[in-house]
C-alpha cells in the first residue's frame, strides 16, 4: 500500500468535523475537491481511513476518491511533522547541489522525500523554488528560511528543533 | 440528418453523430484506441484524429461532431504522421516482450503499430519495470504494457459500476490500479473479466491454468474429465476462424478428445441440475413466506458483487452452487463412487466463458470439487498448441453419463436464459398442466426486462438484469421497495455469458462495427434451444437418473449436501 503507514489517530472531535463537512458539500456535484481539502485541514493528510470516510459520505468510489488525491500534489497522503522541512530543488538550487541537501536529509532523518519520521517531528518535502535563489540551495523549516546550505550545516540547523527550542 | 463529406464520399447521418460514426456511415475506418462502441470515449489517445473544415487543427473523430457541409479527411499525410507518433510515442515506454504476449496478433497496438510503420524503437525511455500484479487467480495486470487509454477503467464504472480500478497519479507517472496500490485480491473486485475483453493490448490477461491442465493429463495416476459451459460452443468457434455467432459444440468436444485421454462431459446437465433446485427453492419459497425477491446465483461475479456490496441483500440470493460447482460436487461424489474412483485422482477441468469462474473454483467452500477452470481463450490455446485442424474435425458427442441435456440448460449462456429455463420448470411444478415452453419477454440483450406471468393462481413477478450496473438498479429499487419481483435472474457481463471475461477477444475493427455480438451469439444457443428435444430441464433423462440414483429428489437433504452453499459477507472496499 502506498503512504506512510503510521497508525491513524484521528480523534471523535476530527470525525465530527469531517461529517459536517461531508453533509455541507454532498448535493453540490464536484464537491470531492473542496472535501479533500478541508479533510486534510481537519487531519493534516488523507490517509485511507478518512479517504474511505469521505468515499462513503459521498457515494463516491474509494478509486475515484484515491485517483484525484494522487493527482494534485496540494493532497497528502501521509501525515506531516511537527516541524516541516520544505527543500528547493528548483532549477537554480539544483545546480547549486540540492540532491545532495536531500540525500543528507533523508539519511539522518532517516525517511524518504514526502514521509515523516517515525517520532512524528519532521517531515521532509521538496518544492518548487522559495524566490531566494541568491540563497540556493535553500530551504525552509516551518517559516524559516536557511540558505546556502552545506551538507555539513545540516545537524545544527536541525538540533534546536530537536531541543524542542524552534 | 446531417450531410457532410468524408474523403469526398457523401454521408447523411443524424444530428449529434461523431465523425467516427459518420466515417462508419461511408465505409471507412478511423484507427481508434481509447474508443469502445458502449464502454469507452474519451478523445484523449489521439488515434482518431482527423482534418475536418470548420476546425483548428486535428481533431478526434470518436468525439468530434460533425456539421452540416463539413468535409473531413482520413488519411492525409498529417493524419497519417500523427498518428505513427502517437504510436511511437506509446510504444517507447511499452514492454515489447510480443512473442509471449497473451495478446500477440490480437493487440490493437500491435496492429496499428504495422498498419503505420511505427519504429517501436524511435524513442529512448527508461527500461519498465513495474511488478506484475499475479494477486487474484483470475487475472493477471501488467502495467509495463499498459497504454493508459481507461478501456478497463470505463468497463469497470460504466458496466458494472464497481470502480474498483482507476488511474493513479499524474503525468508520467499515471498508471491504473486499485485505491491505495492494493493488489487486485483484496480491492472490491469482482472478478468479472470485463475489463480484460476492453483491453486493447496485453496489460490484462487471464491467470492462465493451461500448465496446470497439461500437467494432470500427464500424469498416469490422474484421470482427466473435462466439462464445457453453455455459452462456449457459441465463442470457441471465433479463434478457429467461424463467424461470430456459430455453434460448434461437435468440433469442440471431438477437439477436446483429442487433447488426450479424458473425457468430455456437457455442463448444459448441471445447468438443468441447477435449474430443478432452483425451482423448486423458489417455490418454497413462495410458498412459505420465504425472502423474497430471490435471486439466481449461477454467476459468481454477481455473488461476489452482492458479497461486497449489498451483504445486507444475501439471503434473497438462492442458495444454489453455480452448474460449475455443481457439476465439480457430482464429479468428485457421485461419479467417483460409481467409477470407483478415488476423488484425489480425479483432475476436474471446466471450461468457461468467465474469470469470475477461476476464482469460485478456489472458494474454501468448494474445497477444489473443480481443480481448474478454463477460459473459452484458455481452450482454443490448447487446441492450437495441441495442432488439431480444429475447422477438420468431425462433430462428436458428449460422453455419457452427462452427455444428453435440454435447451432450458443450453441457454444458461445467455442473459434472460436462466430466468426462461427455471420458469419452464417452476411453472410445471405449480401447476402440472403448464405446458408454456416459450418466454419471450425475458429474451434479448436489453438491459433490464421485467414480465409478469400467471401460473396456478399466483402472479409471478419477475426481472432479469445483465451487467452490473443494471443490476445495482434493481437492487437499489428492490431495497427501496419500488419494486416487488418475485425472481430475478443477474448475469454480471453485459448481454450474459457469451458476452463473458472469457470469451474470445474479437479485434476492435469488429467490435466498433454495428455487429451486435451479444445477440449473434445468443442467437446461436436460441437456436440451439429450438431444435433440441427435450426443452424443459426437469424432462432430461439425465436429470432423472441422477435423482433416482443418487439425489433423491428436488432439495433433499443429499441434494442440499451436494448442490447447495452459503455467501460470506465482504467489505465494501
Amino acid at each position: 500500500m502506498k503512504g506512510q503507514n503510521l497508525g491513524f489517530q484521528g480523534t471523535p472531535e476530527q470525525e465530527a468535523k469531517l461529517k459536517k463537512v461531508i453533509e455541507a458539500h454532498a448535493s453540490e456535484p464536484g464537491c470531492l475537491m473542496p472535501v479533500l481539502q478541508e479533510a486534510q485541514a481537519i487531519y493534516g493528510y488523507l490517509p485511507i481511513e478518512v479517504q474511505t470516510m469521505i468515499a462513503d459520505g459521498l457515494g463516491v468510489a474509494l478509486s475515484e476518491v484515491y485517483g484525484v488525491a494522487t493527482f494534485y500534489t496540494q493532497f497528502s497522503l501521509t501525515p506531516k511533522g511537527k516541524h516541516r522541512i520544505s527543500l528547493c530543488l528548483g532549477t537554480a538550487c539544483y545546480v547549486k547541489g540540492a540532491d545532495k541537501i536531500l540525500a543528507a536529509l533523508e539519511k539522518k532523518l532517516g525517511v524518504k522525500c514526502g514521509e515523516c519520521t517515525v517520532d512524528g517531528l519532521f517531515s521532509l518535502d521538496s518544492c518548487r523554488c522559495v524566490g531566494a535563489c541568491g540563497l540556493a540551495p535553500v530551504m525552509m523549516i516551518d517559516d524559516d528560511v536557511y540558505g546556502k546550505l552545506t551538507v555539513d550545516m545540516l545537524d545544527d540547523i536541525l538540533q534546536p528543533y530537536r531541543e524542542g527550542k524552534k | 440528418m446531417v450531410n457532410l463529406k468524408i474523403n469526398g464520399i457523401s454521408v447523411s447521418v443524424p444530428e449529434g453523430s461523431t465523425i467516427l460514426q459518420a466515417a462508419a456511415a461511408a465505409n471507412v475506418e478511423i484507427p481508434t484506441l481509447c474508443y469502445l462502441k458502449g464502454v469507452n470515449c474519451a478523445g484523449s489517445c489521439r488515434m482518431c484524429v482527423v482534418e475536418a473544415t470548420g476546425a483548428r487543427g486535428l481533431v478526434a473523430a470518436c468525439v468530434y461532431p460533425v456539421s452540416e457541409g463539413m468535409e473531413v479527411q482520413t488519411n492525409t499525410p498529417k493524419c497519417r504522421q500523427s498518428r505513427k507518433m502517437t504510436l511511437e510515442l506509446l510504444l517507447s515506454s511499452h514492454k515489447k516482450k510480443c512473442l509471449s504476449c497473451l495478446r500477440n496478433t490480437s493487440c490493437e497496438l500491435q496492429r496499428l503499430s504495422l498498419e503505420y510503420g511505427a519504429d517501436e524503437d524511435r524513442f529512448a525511455s527508461a527500461k519498465p519495470d513495474t511488478p506484475l500484479d499475479t494477486s487474484s487467480p483470475f487475472l493477471i495486470r501488467d502495467n509495463d504494457k499498459c497504454i493508459n487509454c481507461r478501456r478497463c477503467v470505463a468497463a469497470c464504472k460504466n458496466l458494472q459500476s464497481v470502480e474498483a480500478i482507476g488511474p493513479i497519479g499524474r503525468g508520467y507517472a499515471v498508471h491504473i490500479g486499485a485505491a491505495f496500490e492494493r493488489p487486485t485480491i483484496e480491492s472490491n473486485c469482482v472478478g468479472c473479466g470485463q475489463c480484460i475483453v476492453a483491453c486493447p493490448v496485453g496489460a490484462l490477461t487471464e491467470k492462465s491454468n493451461v500448465d496446470e491442465v497439461w500437467k494432470a493429463m500427464a500424469d498416469p495416476d490422474k484421470k482427466v474429465v473435462f466439462f464445457t459451459a453453455p455459452s462456449v460452443r457459441a465463442t470457441l468457434g471465433e479463434e478457429f476462424g467461424y463467424p461470430v455467432g456459430t455453434n460448434v459444440e461437435g468440433r469442440m468436444v471431438a477437439a477436446i478428445r483429442r487433447l488426450g485421454n479424458v473425457e468430455v462431459f456437457n455442463m448444459d446437465v448441471t445447468a438443468d441440475l441447477t435449474i430443478l433446485e432452483e425451482a423448486n427453492e423458489l417455490v418454497w419459497r413462495v410458498r412459505n413466506g420465504g425472502k423474497l425477491p430471490m435471486f439466481t446465483s449461477c454467476c459468481p461475479g454477481w455473488i461476489k458483487f452482492v458479497e461486497h456490496t449489498y451483504p445486507d441483500m444475501l439471503p434473497h440470493l438462492s442458495t444454489c452452487k453455480s452448474p460449475q460447482q455443481m457439476f465439480g460436487a457430482l464429479l468428485k461424489t457421485y461419479y467417483c463412487e460409481k467409477n470407483d474412483i478415488d476423488p484425489e485422482n480425479l483432475f476436474v477441468v471446466s471450461v468457461i466463458p468467465c474469470t469470475a469462474k477461476k476464482y469460485e473454483s478456489g472458494r474454501p467452500e468448494f474445497r477444489k470439487d473443480v481443480d481448474v477452470a478454463l477460459t473459452t481463450r484458455e481452450l482454443a490455446r490448447m487446441i492450437k498448441t495441441a495442432g488439431i485442424k480444429f475447422t477438420e474435425l468431425p462433430e462428436e458427442q458428449f460422453d455419457e453419463p452427462f452427455r444428453i441435456a435440454t435447451g432450458g440448460g443450453a441457454i444458461f449462456g445467455a442473459t434472460g436464459g436462466v430466468m426462461e429455463a427455471a420458469l419452464r420448470t417452476a411453472a410445471h411444478m405449480l401447476d402440472g398442466k403448464f405446458e408454456v415452453l416459450d418466454f419471450k419477454e425475458v429474451r434479448g440483450t436489453e438491459p433490464i426486462k421485467e414480465a409478469k406471468y400467471k401460473v396456478a393462481g399466483l402472479t409471478v413477478k419477475v426481472a432479469v438484469a445483465s451487467g452490473l450496473a443494471n443490476a445495482r438498479k434493481i437492487m437499489e429499487d428492490v431495497k427501496a421497495g419500488r419494486k416487488d419481483y418475485t425472481f430475478v435472474e443477474i448475469m454480471a457481463c453485459p448481454g450474459g455469458c457469451v458476452n463473458g471475461g472469457g470469451q474470445p477477444t474479437l479485434s476492435d475493427s469488429i467490435r466498433n462495427s454495428n455487429l451486435d455480438l451479444r445477440a449473434l451469439r445468443a442467437k446461436a444457443l436460441y437456436t440451439f434451444d429450438k431444435k433440441t428435444e427435450i426443452r424443459a430441464s426437469h424432462d432430461s433423462p439425465t436429470i432423472k437418473m441422477l435423482y433416482g440414483e443418487y439425489l433423491e429428489q428436488p432439495g433433499s437433504r443429499k441434494a442440499h449436501e451436494c448442490l447447495h452453499t452459503e455467501y460470506t459477507a465482504r467489505k465494501k472496499y
